[in-house]
């Protein structure tokens, strides 16, 4: 099949099989219940921290806005739950330091109805009025990187978009909420991408799935082929793509589909085409109609130290306490160290307390036991023996053997100028497959930083 | 009520299975079959040989991780696996001792002189055999014919010579075997110095009796594509070394079939097969880059020959294989891979699903036209 992909160019080069480890792909999306106080962080996204537009005491309904900034690379956010603001400060956040929240008491007994909505009739909206009412939703990149959907989806005035590509690949072993959602949710993602479309000008529409997700596939075809017999016009299809760590990152997808190589350091734009993740655009599909905001998201919660896993519907601001007691991952246990990801196992991000909340970006919560760390911990680093492991599974063609022996003498710079320190996106291939156990991508992350605040 | 502890890491948070010490083990585990057939073909000889010469590498490493500051554990396997490989290219009747001193120049000179695994610039086997090449040329040349009558039972007399000693004399246990000479010629050394061809099935299969050869050829490839099929070992490298051999014995044939053996001969006799598939493939001395491993599997092929058919010497590949050693660094260095998306780009890939840029959409009335039959349907996998 490898072989068969191979020649018809579809896959990219390189990469890494890591064990899928799926176990929550055939569950139904849960609603988890709400918890009596959310804590929403300001700065939930890449780009500006927008202000807090409430006071504390104030009395707030699910949905409505409750800060907002006015600067272009920034969205709004919205109350998740019907209730008192509580407190206006600083909280723990999910990278360490802590950061502005407002928190919001839930009023007992209420029954938490979206009630705050603006329905607009975007039949006939043009593009622009299309990406405002996308900037009213408060929308992000679900997939995880947290980028504002109205600036992705805009396209300079000189640059022409003919394609949307949909990132359904969710090539991070454990997560399944994309697969859900595409399952469960396909009308509102076919709703999402039509309104997409007409916001980029794009004319065409592929879907990128792993092939890991036949299931999907066939739904989303199916959803097609009615929305097409519903009237629909816009050209949409569905791919199958072969199912390869980091399948899902934009350039290997649209390697994958085009066999094109994205030129580096550009954006798919270059290319005419605009990508955005599958659970992005469905939830842009339920909320613009309704002229909602973004409060809740599907989060998989799932690992080894998970006793009920699944994929769960949460409102934002969540506190992860709560999320990991509703799914049986109790946090009292003191004997018993583990560890939290937010993300996915091979790019997610290891959080040091339980106290931080859902946001945005967050597309899993995994959790893995003492016992499933010790094989690890056991492991003994070697000096790289140059096995090439590396370099084969690297996908972006770097060489992290010699990025790392370099690393280790703090040659930063040769490491941007020769050996194209930039282009590593950190997928993490490379600390995967190092049989020596050495943390490579950890030292580019390193190296990167330096870099970055040299050129500052 | 307290909180669990939590540990903080940065990802990837998972990691393949595959460590410095599966990959290593698997490398031992493969070399066993080559060994045991070894010790069929000269029997409780070849099995002392091996023991000491692994012993000795061992012991030296277990020196150097203990005093020094060196990493590397013994269960990490790589000096089993020097140990191993030195006393395969070692005559059988080599004497005890002085594969011990190779076993330990191999480790001390080879490894840890460098900064032990990972850090070793050539491969240390190799720097072992060629240390005892130097040191006792009679003896490294002293190749007994295969299963001779009572090999189980007795020791080829040079064998347990004593160190520094005129080695014990010979001639009655050479008289009982009914040979003329402790050596027999090596295939390779027969046709450089009387211009004999051994056949191709002898040379495959080592299997013929009284022929002075190493392991059989077929064996080590077998054991090598296990490795390779299970990724432990690159594929490329020997088969770089073995094409460009056979391509450079081939022309030379080719081009004055009298004077050069046939490339079939070239490829089976001696150590190549054994230097492509182990030697030439360990991983610290090769370049970690794919394009890399070709041109110095390439050069490896290219100086074997060379070296045998051009130098005094009946076989070339140990120097081959240093050499290429050498250059190892400054190939990697020129075969650096082409990062993605900085290579030719508008080389686009021709039998991709999608077209990047189609016909229809520059045509504005098509544009809200779904297009029927235009791409492949391509059914997703069960
Ligand atoms: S983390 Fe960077 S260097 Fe490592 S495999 Fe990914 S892109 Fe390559
Ligand atoms: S995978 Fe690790 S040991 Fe192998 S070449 Fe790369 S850095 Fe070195």
């Amino acid at each position: 099949m490898k072989l068969v992909s191979y020649f018809r160019g579809e896959a990219f080069q390189r990469g890494v099989h890591p064990p899928s480890c799926k176990l929550t792909a055939e569950r139904r999306i849960r609603r988890l219940p709400f918890p009596d106080r959310v804590t929403v962080p300001l700065s939930q996204h890449i780009g500006k921290v927008p202000r807090a537009i409430v006071r504390v005491g104030q009395e707030v309904v699910r949905g409505q806005p409750i800060a907002r900034s006015d600067e272009w690379l920034s969205v709004p956010h919205h109350a998740p739950l019907s209730g008192v603001v509580e407190f206006i400060g600083l909280r723990p956040g999910m990278r360490g330091p802590w950061v502005e929240s407002i928190v919001i008491r839930a009023h007992a007994g209420a029954t938490q109805e979206d009630l705050w909505g603006r329905p607009r009739d975007l039949s006939q909206a043009t593009g622009q009025d299309i990406l405002q009412a996308i900037w009213d939703t408060g929308m992000v990149g679900l997939g995880g990187a947290a980028f504002p959907t109205h600036a992705k989806l805009s396209v300079p005035k000189q640059a022409k978009v003919h394609t949307l590509v949909v990132n359904g690949c969710e090539c991070e072993p454990y997560l399944t909420c994309d697969h859900r959602v595409m399952i469960e949710h396909a009308a509102d993602l076919i709703t999402g991408i039509r309104y997409a479309m007409r916001a980029t000008g794009a004319v065409r529409s592929i879907i990128g799935v792993e092939d890991n997700k036949p299931d999907a596939v066939l739904v989303l075809r199916q959803a097609i082929a009615d929305a097409h017999a519903a009237g629909v016009t816009e050209e949409i299809h569905v791919e199958a793509v072969p199912t390869k760590y980091p399948q899902g990152s934009e350039k290997m997808l649209i390697m994958a589909l085009f066999g094109a190589e994205m030129p580096a350091g550009g954006l798919p734009i270059a290319l005419g085409m605009v990508v955005s993740n599958v659970g992005t655009l469905a939830a842009l599909g339920k909320l613009l109609p309704l002229g909602q905001g973004l409060t809740e998201r599907v989060v998989t919660v799932t690992g080894p130290g998970v006793a009920k896993p699944g994929d769960y519907r949460v409102i934002l601001g969540t506190p992860l306490k709560f999320v990991l007691d509703y799914a049986g991952a109790p946090a009292v246990d003191a004997m018993d160290a583990r560890q939290v990801i937010l993300g996915g196992p091979m790019m997610g991000q290891a959080i040091a307390s339980l106290d931080v909340p859902i946001t945005k970006g967050v597309s899993g919560v995994l959790v893995f036991r003492r016992e499933d760390m010790l094989a690890r911990e056991s492991r003994q680093t070697y000096p790289c023996i140059k096995c090439g492991e590396c370099v084969e599974s690297c996908p972006m063609g770097l060489n992290p053997s010699t990025l790392g022996m370099l690393a280790a003498k703090r040659e930063y710079d040769l490491m941007g100028e020769q050996y194209y320190l930039g282009d590593c996106f950190e997928c993490g291939c490379c600390t995967y497959v190092c049989p020596s156990n050495i943390p490579l991508v950890q030292q580019f992350r390193v190296a990167k930083q330096i870099l970055r605040e040299k050129a500052a | 009520m307290t909180s669990a502890p939590i540990e903080i890491r940065s990802a990837p948070h998972v990691q393949s299975a595959k460590t410095v010490e599966t990959i290593m083990r698997n490398v031992v585990y493969s070399l066993l079959p080559i060994c045991a057939f070894y010790v069929f073909q000269y029997g409780i000889s070849a099995l002392a040989s091996i023991a000491v010469v692994t012993g000795a590498c061992l012991l030296t490493e277990r020196f150097f991780v203990r005093t020094g500051t060196q990493a590397g554990r013994l269960s990490d396997y790589s000096a089993v696996i020097t140990g191993l490989l030195l006393a395969l290219t070692l005559p059988p009747g080599f004497p005890l001792w002085m594969g011990a001193v190779a076993g330990i120049v191999a480790i001390a000179l080879g490894k840890a002189l460098f900064g032990g695994i990972g850090f070793n610039v050539f491969n240390p086997a190799l720097i072992g055999r060629a240390f005892v090449q130097a040191a006792f040329p009679t003896a490294i040349a002293t190749y007994t014919p295969s299963f001779l009558p009572g090999r189980f039972t007795e020791f080829i007399p040079s064998t347990l010579a004593w160190p520094l000693m005129i080695p014990a004399d010979a001639t009655a246990w050479l008289k009982a075997k009914n040979l003329d000479a402790l050596a027999g010629a090596t295939p390779l050394a027969k046709w450089k110095f009387d211009g004999v061809l051994v056949n191709a099935d002898e040379l495959l299969t080592s299997l013929s009796g009284n022929m002075a050869v190493g392991p059989s050829p077929l064996l080590i490839l077998l054991c090598g594509a296990y490795l390779a099929s299970r990724r432990y070992m690159d594929w490329r490298i020997p088969l770089a070394v073995l094409g460009s051999a056979a391509l450079t014995a081939w022309l030379l044939f080719a081009f004055d079939p009298a004077r050069y053996p046939n490339p079939f001969f070239m490829l089976f006799s001696g150590g190549l097969i054994l230097g492509a598939v182990y030697m030439a493939t360990d991983m610290a001395t090769s370049p970690v880059t794919p394009k890399g491993m070709w041109v110095y599997g390439a050069l490896i092929g290219l100086l074997t020959v060379v070296i045998r058919y051009y130098s005094g010497l009946p076989e070339g590949v140990m120097y081959a294989i240093l050499i290429a050693n050498a250059a190892s660094p400054l190939i990697e260095k020129i075969t650096q891979p082409v990062p993605f998306g900085r290579g030719v780009l508008d080389r686009v890939k021709k039998r991709a699903t999608y077209p990047l840029n189609p016909g229809y959409i520059s045509r504005e009335e098509a544009s809200a036209v779904t297009p029927k039959k235009r791409f492949l349907p391509n059914k997703p996998k069960k």
